[in-house]
């Protein structure tokens, strides 16, 4: 169920201002494919092209491709709504929906659907959970508000909305930099976890974390101020960490940016 | 000890205690106002604050007579005011919905913004004059309380569209990425997440608008007109509104009627606190996330 994503050619512009330039590459399934660079490189402008939410924030437009398995996603047919369904998205902040329970939360997706009947419900909730490794932290307070966990709970309240739709593809956005080092390792954890049954790519400032979690590293860089961010080498994360093809990256790498 | 993180100057102190003294005064100079209307009214309403005021109508009671009450006057009030809010609340939360998300600044969104600040502004008995000229006038319907519905309704939809823009635009952007991001249709995502997300400061908006309506007198005579009896119908004839009835006895020349005035200005408040207090409870119904 996981599947390939290849990007080729990919603009994202905000208005006028192009955010990213010409970006080729291909994300596999069942690998962890993290993207690093420096603050403004459109790092997340590029992950919000994958699941078509760039288009959401006004005067937001792309152009190029984003193929996933042989299908173009912003062909003229494709329902964005349900590239989203296929494609699920974890935010920096977490963002659970205050008004719902933690059960309710995990269920929003489906229930908002409304596809699923509600014996099943308890299943997914259940599975949802306790893939994202919090069940056992919630099992007993399952409607209590979501909005009343911990940061780091509140984020694999997060995941588990995400899998719970189960989507093919799985995008995040920095999803540990708000979390302390135990969260962290536990979210670290659930991605090894995950990657077995997902494909994911995941946005990060901890070159530790990329170096930890992703197989493949992609490194972007912008030049200056107003230019548009670049994919500057993509390679085996061991590589990139260890004997990188180009000097940016290596200095990017070892703290000597700019 | 450091001198420097424990001394605080004489003139900081002063300014400080200055400050405390102003912000209190002012507190009180506008509770002044609040407490001796409420306390007027109580005094003076609970006079005739019994059965029979609540009971019976002014029909066959004479500008001199006592007895008599305001139940047609309640009644016709809380018809009209449930019409208006009946006709109000629906577009103007959908134009708020608009406005907030879908309008994205554009120039139709810029334009319904202006006309909704255009009728913020109009008089109240403009409101009625409209009403009567349109409404009763020009497409000949008879006085009716449906008739002061309209204009009521034509006074409460600017305050709900505001207030509820306001309470729409609070909602974080966040929530409606969550929610899009999981593949939910935009439309589901303003219904299921949105609006639960700003209902309690919707509710508290539409109240708001209901008690500024509810005490309206200037539209109601020009569109309800006035009656001393019951009428049930508030689509057909004169009807009575509490605002109309204050209106009409405080300006006789008799005790027992300002008495009932004041009574009926008691029962006006008592009515919107008791709305308030209702949708607090709703509101507050509403707010925790338990069921499953
Ligand atoms: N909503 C927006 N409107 C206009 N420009 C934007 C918007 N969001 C981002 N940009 C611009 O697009 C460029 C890329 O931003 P993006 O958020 O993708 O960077 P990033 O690599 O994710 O940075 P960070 O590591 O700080 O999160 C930046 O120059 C930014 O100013
Ligand atoms: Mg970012």
């Amino acid at each position: 169920m996981a599947k390939r994503i290849e990007i080729s050619g990919l603009d994202a512009f905000y208005g006028r201002t192009r955010a990213i330039a010409d970006i080729s590459m291909a994300v596999e399934p069942r690998q962890v494919t993290a993207f690093i660079g420096p603050s403004g490189c459109g790092k997340s402008t590029l992950l919000r092209t994958l699941n078509r939410m760039h288009e959401l924030t006004p005067g937001g437009t792309v152009e190029g491709k984003v193929m996933l398995d042989g299908t173009d996603l912003y062909g003229a047919q494709v329902d964005p709504v349900a590239v989203r369904r296929t494609i699920g998205m974890v935010f920096q902040r977490p963002n659970p929906f205050p008004t719902m329970s933690i059960y309710d939360n995990v269920a929003a997706g489906l229930r908002l659907l409304g596809r699923t009947r509600r014996s099943q419900l308890d299943d997914v909730v259940e599975r949802s959970l306790t893939g994202a490794n919090l069940w056992n932290e919630v099992k007993d307070r399952l409607d209590k508000p979501g909005a009343g966990l911990s940061g780091g709970q509140q984020q694999r309240l997060c995941i588990a909305r995400a899998i719970a739709v189960q989507p093919q593809v799985l995008l995040m956005d920095e999803p540990c930099s708000a979390l302390d080092p135990i969260s962290t390792l536990a979210i670290e954890d659930l991605i090894a976890t995950l990657k077995e049954s997902y494909t994911i790519v995941i946005v990060t400032h901890n070159m530790q974390q990329a170096a930890r979690v992703s197989d493949v590293t992609a490194f972007f860089t912008i030049t200056d101020a107003g230019e548009p961010g670049r994919l500057v080498e993509m390679d085996d994360t061991n590589k990139i960490f260890t004997n990188p093809s180009e000097k940016g990256t290596e200095d990017y790498i070892t703290g000597r940016f700019g | 000890m450091d001198d420097t993180l424990t001394h605080v100057s004489a003139g900081r102190k002063l300014k400080d205690l200055t400050a405390k003294v102003l912000v209190g005064a002012a507190f009180g100079l506008a509770v002044i106002p609040l407490v001796s209307v409420l306390w007027m009214v109580v005094k003076n309403g609970l006079a005739r604050f019994d059965l029979d005021f609540f009971t019976h109508s002014m029909r066959n009671i004479g500008p001199f007579d006592a007895h008599g009450g305001a139940y047609h006057a309640i009644l016709g009030t809380l018809q009209q005011v449930a019409l208006a809010a009946l006709i109000s609340i629906p577009i103007a939360l959908l134009t708020a919905i608009y406005l907030v998300e879908y309008g994205e600044g554009g120039r139709l969104a810029r334009s319904i913004s202006f006309f909704v600040d255009v009728m913020t502004g109009i008089p109240s008995i403009v409101a009625g004059l409209f009403i009567l000229a349109f409404w009763v006038l020009g497409l000949g319907m008879s006085f009716s309380g449906f008739a002061g519905a309209l204009a009521l309704s034509i006074l409460m939809m600017p305050v709900v569209v505001r207030s509820a823009e306001e309470m729409l635009r609070l909602v974080p952007n966040e929530l409606r990425e969550a929610s899009l991001a999981l593949g939910v249709p935009k439309w589901r995502t303003i219904v299921k997440i949105v609006l639960p997300t700003a209902f309690t400061g919707i509710v508290t908006g539409v109240m708001l608008a209901v008690a500024r309506v509810a005490g309206e007198t200037a539209p109601l005579m020009l569109t309800v007109f006035f009656t001393d009896s019951i009428n049930n119908s508030a689509f057909s004839g004169a009807q009575m509104g509490l605002p109309l009835f204050v209106f009409d006895q405080a300006g006789k020349p008799n005790p027992t009627a300002i008495d009932r005035a004041w009574t009926g200005a008691l029962t006006l408040i008592l009515i919107v606190m008791l709305l308030n207090l209702g949708a607090r409870l709703i509101a507050w119904w509403r707010r925790p996330a338990t069921s499953r």
